[in-house]
């Protein structure tokens, strides 16, 4: 408990101010800005149906699904700092969440994180949502998702495959970010030397923390099997025949 | 004899987790470098360049990084609460 405190305390007092990754209020033009919010209505409409879908089939779903919410929330304003670079930046979360719930609920658990952001702390903003939502919820849940799940039909380990649906989506997350930026600001120049400058200037800070979040992806899905590999089961992660007691 | 050797194992351990974690945060703290997010450092800073400005929140918390230290105080009760019954949430059954 004592230990807990000092560690805790510690933490608190080392403290530097948060940074933000999200592109922020007024970046996009208006016209872009409404193009991405109307792009990711479909997204957040089959999210919702698939979200009542599992909870009809299996109520104790929506707490989990509360509880990644709560993981995407926290871990896509947490800023690590990156030596190589001398910049900010944090994992995205949606890897972790699109691998257990499925990308489409995903998509709505981004909107929520993302919405409650740019209300409270200015991460991101209003205008700017659909467009955030687009690149890391829809984006980075579906390169997830699709990555995990390839690697696991291929025979990949569950940690591999975790490994890699998490660097991919943080990854996928930033090339569209960059996509969407490159198309609202390039005005009359031409679109793709833009976007590799954008890509080109997010990689020294990405390459390694998206590194990062693939090993916190498969930290978090191995940590799962070994203690409650009966949640993978109900998530569909795994089948009935992988669970360690299986004979 | 084993209490013995585990009180040395935790010794050992905090001696190399304790100097590491200092330096960190001192690392992080004095070294000559920004450590602005890539939302100013990258998307902000290229969007400026193309004659597109960020603009205050629609909605705006004010009072500087106030709201941002309320959070953190609040994560840091509710992840002490969290890490303290981590092992209830993730016992074998």
């Amino acid at each position: 408990m004592a230990r807990i405190l000092f560690f805790t305390v510690g933490a608190l007092l080392a403290a530097t101010p948060a940074f933000a990754m999200h592109i922020s209020e007024g970046i996009l033009p208006l016209n872009w800005a409404l193009f991405w919010s109307l792009a990711i209505l479909p997204f957040l409409a089959l999210g919702v149906k698939r979200l009542n879908f599992l909870a009809r089939e299996d109520l104790s779903l929506k707490p989990l699904v509360g509880l990644l919410a709560a993981v995407v929330f926290i871990i896509s304003c947490m800023p690590i700092p990156v030596p190589t670079a001398g910049t900010c930046s944090h994992p995205c979360g949606t890897g972790i969440a699109a691998i257990l719930i499925g990308p489409l609920v995903s998509v709505v658990i981004t909107a929520v994180a993302l919405l409650i952001q740019a209300l409270f702390l200015a991460h991101g903003g209003l205008s700017t949502m659909g467009a955030n939502t687009f690149s890391m919820g829809v984006v980075g849940s579906l390169v997830g998702w699709l990555a995990f799940r390839s690697v696991r039909r291929m025979g990949g380990s569950l940690a591999v495959s975790g490994f890699i649906g998490g660097m991919l989506a943080d990854w996928g997350t930033y090339t569209a970010t960059s996509l969407i930026l490159s198309l609202g600001i390039r005005g009359e120049s031409p679109l793709l030397p833009l976007f590799y400058k954008v890509v080109l200037a997010f990689i020294p800070t990405q390459l390694p923390l998206g590194i990062l979040e693939g090993v916190i992806t498969a930290g978090m899905v191995t940590l799962l099997y070994k203690k409650r590999p009966d949640l993978l089961v109900k998530m569909r992660v795994i089948t009935e025949k992988e669970l360690p007691n299986h004979a | 004899m084993l209490e013995g050797k585990k009180k040395w194992k935790t010794l050992l351990m905090h001696m190399i987790i304790l100097p590491t974690l200092l330096f960190g945060v001192y690392f992080f703290s004095l070294a000559p470098k920004s450590w602005e997010g890539v939302d100013e450092a990258v998307v902000e800073k290229i969007a400026k360049e193309h004659g597109r400005e960020a603009r205050d929140p629609l909605i705006d918390p004010g009072s500087g990084d106030l709201l941002l230290f309320g959070f953190l105080l609040a994560g840091t009760v509710g992840g002490f609460a969290a890490g303290y019954y981590w092992r209830e949430l993730t016992k074998k059954r």
